[in-house]
């Protein structure tokens, strides 16, 4: 299975918002590493790296692109506009990535975003960070080079996780 | 539709580089160029039209602003060189901007160096008042 860094869709709005959520475990490997603390004689300190909550923002959004034009295009993340995150994210929270489609035309798409952070300890979602996006569609870039008919940009994982969240019907009418 | 001032649309089309391209405001004057002084690549013209669009609520379709697909096409490039053909169309597909330093030198690189500041601000002014 391709890196996935959202577990889930949990709200869809057609060409207008996505919300995707990915629970933090501590069993995934990367929270040994990010941070161990060993080196620096520091206790661990396990956090989600800023980097793949830029991922988990790219998926959720890159999907609400693609799903514009029923996963025809091949929707690249082509530029990262702005990241802010304020707070860190631990093992037992869960993370909730909410894209909005800012702008959208035949090269290419705009996304804004907002990252938040559930505390299963006192229930409430916290806005944490921002992450605004710009995609390409790849076959429609100015370059002339050509791709692959084949659309490898969203396989088998990126069904799985909408047909998981009951969105079947967005890939119905994929050709 | 309402009315700026050069200067004004100036003052917004620089705000709109800062953010689109990272850059200083003191480095926005007219006369830099978004590829060689300002450092912009390809995709940044796609944010820069859609920042564009939305401070100054117009609609630019794909290649108005910038040209497109110029260099696959063979009988607009030669040897490198943009042909008497692809100056016709870039002059009548881009008002905005002044083509006549890369009249004097045709290579495609130079390409990059006819899109000032400048042509973002006389575009929208003439956007503006169509």
């Amino acid at each position: 299975m391709r890196w996935m860094w959202i577990d889930t869709v949990t709200a869809f709005e057609d060409g207008v918002r996505m919300e995707a959520v990915k629970n933090l475990s501590l069993s995934e490997e990367l929270f040994h590493d990010h941070f161990d603390g060993e080196e620096d004689g520091l206790p661990p300190e396990p956090v989600m790296p800023g980097s793949l909550m830029v991922e988990g923002m790219a998926q959720t959004a890159g999907i609400l692109v693609g799903s514009v034009n029923r996963f025809r295009e091949k929707v690249v993340l082509a530029k990262v506009s702005k990241v802010e995150i304020d707070e860190d994210a631990a093992p037992g929270q869960t993370l909730r990535y909410e894209a909005e489609l800012e702008r959208m035309d035949a090269v290419g798409a705009s996304t804004r975003g907002v990252v938040r952070r559930l505390d299963h300890a006192d229930g409430v979602w916290r806005e944490i960070g921002r992450i605004d996006l710009i995609f390409s569609h790849l076959d429609q870039n100015t370059g002339g080079r050509t791709f692959p008919e084949h659309n490898f940009v969203f396989g088998d994982n990126f069904k799985q996780i909408l047909v998981s969240a009951g969105l079947d019907r967005l890939f119905d009418d994929e050709s | 539709m309402a009315v700026f001032s050069r200067d004004e649309i100036f003052e917004k089309v620089k705000d709109v580089l800062e953010n689109a391209l990272g850059v200083d405001p003191e480095d926005v004057t007219m006369d830099a160029t978004l590829i060689g002084d300002l450092g912009a690549e390809s995709i940044d013209f796609l944010d820069i039209s859609f920042k564009l669009e939305q401070e100054f609520s117009i609609k630019i379709d794909q290649g108005e602003l910038f040209p497109e697909n110029l260099m696959s096409d063979d009988t607009l490039v030669e040897d490198g060189k943009l042909t008497d053909k692809a100056m016709d169309i870039l002059r009548e597909r881009m008002p905005h901007v002044d083509f006549s330093k890369l009249d004097a030198d045709r290579r495609v690189n130079q390409l990059s160096e006819v899109f000032t500041v400048e042509s973002l601000v006389d575009f929208i002014d003439r956007k503006l008042q169509a």
